[in-house]
């Protein structure tokens, strides 16, 4: 789906794994790791684009939304009817399309994902449920049999943990993360923990690209192999350095946020106003998720 | 060596009295691990003033602001700062009311962008003096407004450029209205046109009788930013003080300080080259030294 409003090319920088030390040109497994965490990263921040378009959700408060969030998680935990979690998945797909994400991304996201994850916890559940079996195939001393309950069962699962997470991805790509963090107030979390959870994750990403930098810096200067014992003395140097510059950045920030009043009482600023059309929107979704699990209970059994 | 500040003669600042804001004899700062970063330091800074610190790398100028701010305070010697005791401010003495009329902006934007957002940045300040959301908003949109920062709101610091990363660095201090500004090389490593806005911003300021002190060894943006420039040495002392004109004037003193070094340098004129060692001051402007060479030069082509 084209959204309406063009989506801004991100400013930040790829990273690329750098090559190995060891020689060998492949990259090696701390480096694709680094990288591989970057990118994660980097995929955090463009999906903070999605959050700035103006779509259905885009324009909720996002405690509203976090609501929400928490109305469609349970009745896809409680409920047991995959009629129900058919509804559940269209309603989150149908708000999808209504804040401009781009669909088939939003689809893939989930989708390619949770076999991996939820499909592997699920299979040995498949063979040890009791009941009919589908099919019965003998290779020699071994015996296939997936029970129909238990194929049932994982499907179940699967689908549960597919709406939950759709939800989830919903919640973070139509919401700025600042946002989301500053949301939980509305539970209750205390300040100072939403604080730290907040500078974490604007600091994680400038010490991953540090750490990227000097896996690049030292590759630069490789000009031949190198044993498996200086790899490993010089990434505990590393890991020794950056720890020292982090712990220097933190004493600096500290002295930046004393700088500026820091008295040790947190305070922050929000421009959150929860409208009549955002507790419209809470209320008709938990209401949305109540009628369905009773509906459940009812006639969909 | 110790002049008294001046006013350029096209720009007289109206806004200098005789109140020192500043009272500095004899501070010395030693970082853990016995590094001594300022040595003997005496200085007066009155309100109103545009004052640069010019110095060579490790010359204890950042040092210096963040004692000028009071986020520490001096190992040796006496210092005050706005009536204060700035070593009882570092200590946490009044430090809350202190910091309300002294804003440092850092060097290193990272550091003083610790949000999630560039607006939690720039409210952070305003929110610490307890101020209503409805103030607070009034400032943060003027401080966003005042750096042509205001569609960056809602961004994350690490999706910004070098340049945006500073303006919203000042902007986080400038919503704070305080009356001494201090700026750590507030134009290193910035593209020209950014550089240009914030050395228009440090002279508005000026204009507006707030004190700014800015460090810097960029030595063209001086006599725009500043009236009265303090020249830190190698040896991490005040080793000269007077007006801009008269500091970058004198050539002998910025090779001394390491602000300036002399190379051999060529030109072509007509058919000749002529070559001999000369030393940036401020711009193109250069001073030629002593062993001018002529060779004749087979190439008509520019210098």
């Amino acid at each position: 789906m084209t959204a309406a409003n063009p989506v801004e090319e991100p400013i930040t920088t790829p990273i690329r794994p750098a090559p190995s030390a060891d020689g060998s040109g492949k990259p090696g497994w701390i480096e694709r790791t680094v990288a591989g965490i970057a990118a994660s990263v980097e995929r955090a921040v463009f999906t903070e684009q999605h959050a700035r378009l103006d779509g259905f959700l885009q324009r909720v408060d996002p405690r509203a939304k976090l609501g929400m969030f928490l109305a469609f998680v349970l009745a896809a935990s409680l409920t047991s009817s995959y009629a129900v979690l058919v509804i559940l998945y269209v309603a989150i797909l149908a708000a999808a399309i209504a804040s401009l994400l781009p669909t088939d991304f939003f689809v893939k996201r989930v989708w390619l994902g949770i076999p991996l994850f939820a499909g592997i916890v699920v299979i040995p559940s498949i063979f040890f449920i009791p009941g009919p079996r589908l099919f019965e195939l003998t290779l020699g001393p071994l015996a296939i049999a997936p029970s129909i309950p238990g194929i049932l069962g994982a499907i179940l699962l699967v689908m549960r943990v597919g709406v939950s997470v759709s939800v989830a991805i919903l919640l973070v790509m139509t919401t700025p993360w600042a946002d989301i963090l500053k949301s939980l107030r509305a539970l209750r979390v205390p300040q100072v923990f939403v604080l730290i959870l907040s500078m974490t994750y604007r600091y994680i990403f400038l010490f991953l690209h540090t750490v990227n930098g000097i896996f690049l810096a030292r590759k630069s200067r490789i000009v031949a192999r190198t044993r498996g014992g200086e790899q490993r003395r010089w990434l505990g140097g590393t890991i020794g350095s950056l720890m020292s510059r982090s712990f220097k950045m933190s004493n600096d920030v500290y002295a930046a946020m004393l700088a500026r009043g820091f008295t040790g009482e947190m305070r922050t600023y929000t421009t959150f106003r929860m409208t009549t059309r955002d507790w419209g929107l809470f209320a008709a979704s938990v209401a949305f998720c109540v009628g369905l699990l009773i509906a459940d209970q009812l006639w969909l059994r | 060596m110790t002049e008294p500040a001046t006013t350029t003669a096209d720009e007289p600042s109206t806004a200098t009295t005789a109140e020192p804001v500043y009272r500095l004899r004899g501070v010395r700062y030693v970082y853990p691990g016995k590094h001594v970063a300022l040595d003997g330091i005496d200085l007066d800074i009155r309100r109103g003033e545009m004052v640069c610190l010019l110095g060579a790398n490790g010359s204890g100028k950042s040092t210096l602001l963040k004692l000028l701010d009071g986020i520490v305070g001096p190992s040796d010697g006496e210092m005050r700062a706005l009536g204060r005791d700035v070593a009882a401010v570092a200590a946490g003495q009044d430090a809350f009311r202190f910091h309300r009329e002294v804003g440092l902006v850092f060097q290193d934007p990272d550091i003083q962008l610790f949000s999630a957002t560039v607006l939690d940045d720039v409210a952070f300040g305003p929110l610490q003096l307890g101020l209503t959301p409805d103030e607070v908003k009034v400032r943060c949109d003027e401080a966003l407004g005042e750096m042509g920062i205001a569609h960056l709101a809602d961004r994350a610091p690490f999706e910004l450029s070098g340049g945006e990363k500073k303006r919203a660095a000042i902007a986080s201090v400038l919503s704070l209205r305080p009356e001494v500004i201090l700026l750590d090389e507030p134009t290193a490593a910035l593209d020209p046109r950014t550089k240009s806005v914030l050395v228009d911003l440090i002279r508005r300021l000026g204009r507006a009788g707030r004190t700014v002190v800015t460090a810097t060894h960029e030595l063209e943006i001086v006599p725009t930013i500043a009236d009265r420039v303090v020249v830190l040495g190698e040896d991490r002392r005040v080793i000269a003080d007077g007006t801009s004109e008269s500091i970058l004037g004198n050539r002998e003193l910025l090779l001394r300080a390491n602000l300036i070094h002399e190379h051999l340098h060529g030109h072509v004129d007509g058919a000749t080259v002529v070559e001999h060692s000369h030393a940036h001051v401020a711009g193109d402007d250069h001073h030629h030294g002593e062993g001018i060479e002529v060779h004749d030069h087979p190439v008509a082509a520019g210098s």
